[in-house]
């Protein structure tokens, strides 16, 4: 496996150098009475969240809490049957950007033009190609251009995803679950780099996660989500980059997973 | 068409395994199993054996002419064949009608595979007309054609491209309609246009079940020419081989046959080497020799 650029050639690489531009690259996300069925089955009743730009938001839940299907609305795949969303000056000058659980690439394009999907109707664009590679070489996969999709592991399948979705260069970035099918390890690693991909380029994030540790590893704000509506919302004020087993992190994880977690797990009245 | 289908390498499968015989090679033989895998003579190994056990029972006079001639008879006739020049001009005409037939029967089917994968109009409309035609054996319909077209070119025409357009339209139909969801929808999310969806996901994508059509199309596309050739022609290889029936011209009727056996292969052939060429990215296609 390839190693990631060590940090500072990466951010020569990838670094917006107009702070002022990057600061406004965040759209705000404004909810309001969201809901959505599925004929008879209500899986969102009325969910509201405000999210300031650029920030990074982390939802968890439990398998078929709703929290995939809030987030296709988010990103635009589905419509909501009522309330309303507005993203950034609501006029629709915003494109969401999702990023999905499996890496979905095109087995018979070469990673190079892979990446180049996230173009879109930049694809004639005089920089396109450099956007491209140099998103490629930001997610350490520069030497893997000329690959096919087949002959890469998961994680650099899901590299090349990140890849796809960042030239793009999004101003809010959906994902779900793009670290879900990795190993522990892979999984680390690509912490760390979504995480300076988001410093680095100031867009606004939305993780729908499994994962209650990943969420508070990368989000400024936790949003839970129970029954089809928020259940708690807990903003996240640690120094990053976070250390995995610090105490406040584990003090946050066990009272989210107190939530999360409903049947108690009965004491047990020996000592071994 | 499950049967068809079933012939379409998944697109997850992990690179073929070496066959079975392989490692039993390789602990008998090390070197000598690998050169006998990696040899461009290997597959031309059966063959050449089996017209040594040919030539050695027709020199011993074991296999009577009148049952099958010696292989330098077929030569000699062969020879013969090709001085006068009829062998040339047969196989011309022969070749002329697969092509034409191929191209028009395979064409509109490939046309109509894609419009009924892409529409579900033009599915209901004419699927079902389609898959009633299909189970006629094409060759029943010799004697109408007969009828219609006499024993001019018509007749082959018609029933060639008939045979072939069933395996195509079917796989191209196949392929469209499997291609991945998952893929579409993150192309219509990168904001791709419907004819960029076509193009650059759907058509790859049906490629695989495309080229299986194309190759169950090649072997029909012999089978019908032959038997169209044998029962209702003036000209073409078919005829040859009647004409030298009738004439108890055994070498000449081996040597149709001989023929028939080479132009399927040049069509095999042809086929694997436009997989080869478009299909590179597909781990069951990739080149071996070529870059990881």
């Amino acid at each position: 496996m390839t190693t990631v650029v060590n940090p500072r050639d990466f951010d020569a690489l990838f670094v917006d150098h107009d702070s002022r531009r990057r600061a406004a690259r965040g759209v705000g996300v404004r909810v309001t009475g969201l809901e959505k069925s599925f004929g008879d089955l209500a899986v969102l009743t009325g969910i509201d969240l405000d999210i300031r730009p650029g920030q990074f938001v982390a939802i968890v839940g439990r398998s078929g809490c709703g929290k995939s299907t809030l987030l296709r609305i988010l990103s635009g795949l589905d419509r909501q049957t009522s309330g309303s969303l507005d993203i950034g000056s609501g006029v629709g000058d915003v494109v969401p950007r999702l990023m999905f659980q499996e890496p979905r690439l095109l087995p018979w394009a070469r990673v190079i033009d892979n990446v180049a999907v996230g173009l879109g109707h930049d694809r004639g664009a005089i920089d396109g190609r450099a956007r491209v590679e140099t998103a490629l070489a930001a997610v350490g996969l520069a030497d893997k251009a000329r690959a096919w999709p087949a002959t890469l592991s998961g994680g650099q399948k899901q590299r090349v995803a990140l890849a796809r979705a960042l030239v793009s260069r999004p101003r809010f970035l959906a994902l779900d679950e793009p670290l879900g099918a990795l190993d522990a390890l892979t999984r680390i690693e690509m912490q760390a780099l979504l995480e300076r991909m988001w410093q680095a380029q100031g867009f606004t994030a939305v993780l729908v996660t499994h994962d209650v540790h990943e969420a508070l590893t990368l989000a400024d704000r936790v949003v839970m989500i129970e029954d089809g509506r928020i259940a708690l919302d807990v903003p996240v004020e640690l120094p990053r980059p976070r250390r995995r087993g610090s105490a406040d992190l584990a003090r946050l994880e066990a009272e989210i997973l107190k939530h999360l977690v409903r049947e108690e797990v009965p004491q047990p009245d020996y000592v071994i | 068409m499950t049967g068809y289908a079933s012939l379409v390498p998944s697109l997850s499968a992990e690179p073929p395994a070496p066959a079975g015989l392989g490692p039993a090679l390789r602990r008998l033989g090390g070197g000598a199993g690998r050169r006998l895998r990696a040899s461009a003579v290997t597959p031309w190994l059966l063959p050449a054996a089996l017209l040594a056990v040919w030539s050695a029972a027709s020199a011993s006079g074991a296999l009577p002419d009148h049952v099958l001639p010696a292989p330098w008879a077929i030569a000699t006739a062969a020879r013969d064949k090709i001085v006068d020049g009829s062998l040339a001009a047969d196989i011309a005409v022969s070749f002329r009608r697969a092509v034409s037939g191929f191209l028009l029967g395979g064409g509109i089917a490939f046309a109509l595979g894609l419009a009924n994968g892409l529409s579900k109009i033009s599915e209901r409309l004419t699927d079902t007309t389609v898959q009633m035609v299909r189970n006629i054996p094409n060759l029943s319909l010799i004697p109408l054609v007969i009828l219609w077209f006499g024993i001019g070119e018509e007749a082959k025409l018609f029933l060639t491209a008939l045979g072939v357009f069933f395996p195509v339209y079917i796989n191209t139909f196949h392929g469209v309609r499997t291609v991945d969801a998952q893929l579409l929808e993150m192309g219509r999310s990168y904001g791709m246009s419907r004819f960029d969806l076509f193009r650059r996901i759907v058509l790859p994508g049906a490629l695989p079940s495309i080229f299986v059509g194309l190759r169950y199309a090649l072997g029909i596309m012999w089978l019908t020419l032959i038997v169209a050739e044998t029962i209702a022609a003036s000209s073409g290889i078919g005829h040859m081989a009647m004409e030298a029936r009738e004439f108890l011209r055994v070498d000449v009727v081996v040597l149709a046959i001989l023929i028939y056996a080479a132009l399927g292969k040049l069509a095999d052939v042809t086929v694997r080497l436009l997989e080869r060429l478009t299909l590179a990215w597909h781990p069951a296609f990739a080149d071996p020799r070529g870059s990881k």
